[in-house]
């Protein structure tokens, strides 16, 4: 039996599929808050482009060790520029603040401890508690940018509050963590732009 | 002049307000008690309780200890009858000793906080004391003993 097709149903084929790739683009191309989109942030207008452009940057100060040794995928914090597990094992605890005799502050300071293989410091130093754990080891570029822009699992922070979020004084310790440790990929002011242009032209996710 | 309240006494110590607690402790107010270790918070021998927290006094400055409660291994209980310095010598834990000063006062938080622990919080909250001599498991059960003895009524 001969299979014969059309002229007509080809580019009949043809339309459908470049109608279906179109929405499928769209879903890839998502603001990053999955459930809420672009009126979480507030905003009407979109540079989706620009957005996901912005975001690979952001990305890459968020998974350095700096940033990626506090937001472990387990219990324990991770350690170092290769991101090894935390000598010692301290647990993160209800409030991240560690437990028992293995709170983060007990070796953490208010600062840095001078010298090499010592604790960096900072007043705030915890991880995130364990109700709402911000998880970004192992999170693609796209897990974690829709998971900074859910309300419900970004530590309730608003547009406003995750703009303010980068000039944190624990964020911003990043790049001052004390002797021999490698600061992020990205200057400060950098980052900050960065997270800026992200979030001001809409939040999209990338597509992976 | 930096104050200092340290096992329910007050001092006033003339030193600069970086030196660590641990230095103060013993070169200062002569508490050698507390034990230097490593020196970068890694071994948990010089470990002291600040404001209730096992701190590891080596890495903490003084100007962090100003006006906080501090207390070291010699104002753990008066006559050092607290319940784990009890178990301790009932399950005649040390060997060398010398780590001793620093597990007993970490594990006292830990009791503080969980007074019937099991062996996971136990080794929870002693992961960050390390024994060269290897008491590891004599320290287990000194802790549980001392647990019991809380339970009965000691005073912790």
């Amino acid at each position: 039996m001969k299979n014969v097709k059309s002229p007509l149903s080809k580019a009949f084929v043809i339309v459908i599929s470049l109608i279906l790739f179109i929405g499928m683009s769209a879903f890839l191309l998502e603001p990053a808050s999955s459930t809420t989109g672009n009126e979480y942030l507030g905003y009407k207008a979109k540079d989706s482009a620009a957005s996901v452009k912005a975001f690979a940057d952001v990305y890459r100060v968020l998974m350095s060790p700096r940033c990626m040794n506090c937001h472990p995928a387990g219990e324990v914090p991770l350690q170092g520029d290769d991101s090894h597990i935390h000598q010692m094992l301290p647990k993160r605890g209800k409030d991240g603040n560690g437990i028992y005799a293995m709170k983060c502050k007990n070796c953490h300071q208010p600062s840095n401890t001078p010298g090499l293989n010592t604790p960096p410091g900072n007043p705030k130093w915890a991880l995130p508690p364990a109700d709402m754990k911000m998880v970004f080891e192992g999170k693609s570029a796209r897990e974690l940018a829709q998971q900074i822009l859910d309300i419900k699992r970004n530590g309730h922070k608003t547009k406003e509050m995750l703009i303010e979020h980068a000039r944190d004084t624990l964020v911003k310790a990043a790049w001052d963590m004390g002797e021999g440790r490698k600061p992020p990929p990205l200057t400060y002011s950098q980052f900050v732009k960065a997270w800026d242009t992200w979030i001001n032209t809409g939040g999209y996710a990338p597509r992976k | 002049m930096i104050s200092l309240k340290i096992n329910q006494k007050q001092y006033d110590v003339d030193v600069n307000p970086d030196m660590p607690l641990l230095w103060v402790l013993r070169d200062v107010l002569q508490m050698p008690g507390t034990k230097y270790g490593c020196g970068v918070a890694s071994c948990g021998a010089c470990t002291v309780h600040l404001n209730g927290d096992a701190v590891r006094s080596c890495v903490t400055k003084i100007s962090r200890a100003a006006n906080q409660e501090v207390v070291t291994i010699e104002g753990l209980s008066p006559n050092g009858d607290h319940p784990l310095q009890k178990a301790w010598l009932e399950a005649d834990v040390p060997q060398c000793g010398y780590c001793q000063s620093g597990q007993i006062m970490s594990a006292a938080v830990l009791l503080r906080e969980k007074p019937d622990p099991t062996d996971q919080d136990i080794d929870d909250a002693m992961n960050g004391n390390l024994c060269r001599c290897g008491t590891y498991l004599l320290i287990r059960k000194a802790i549980h003993l001392a647990a019991d003895m809380q339970k009965q009524g000691a005073k912790i």
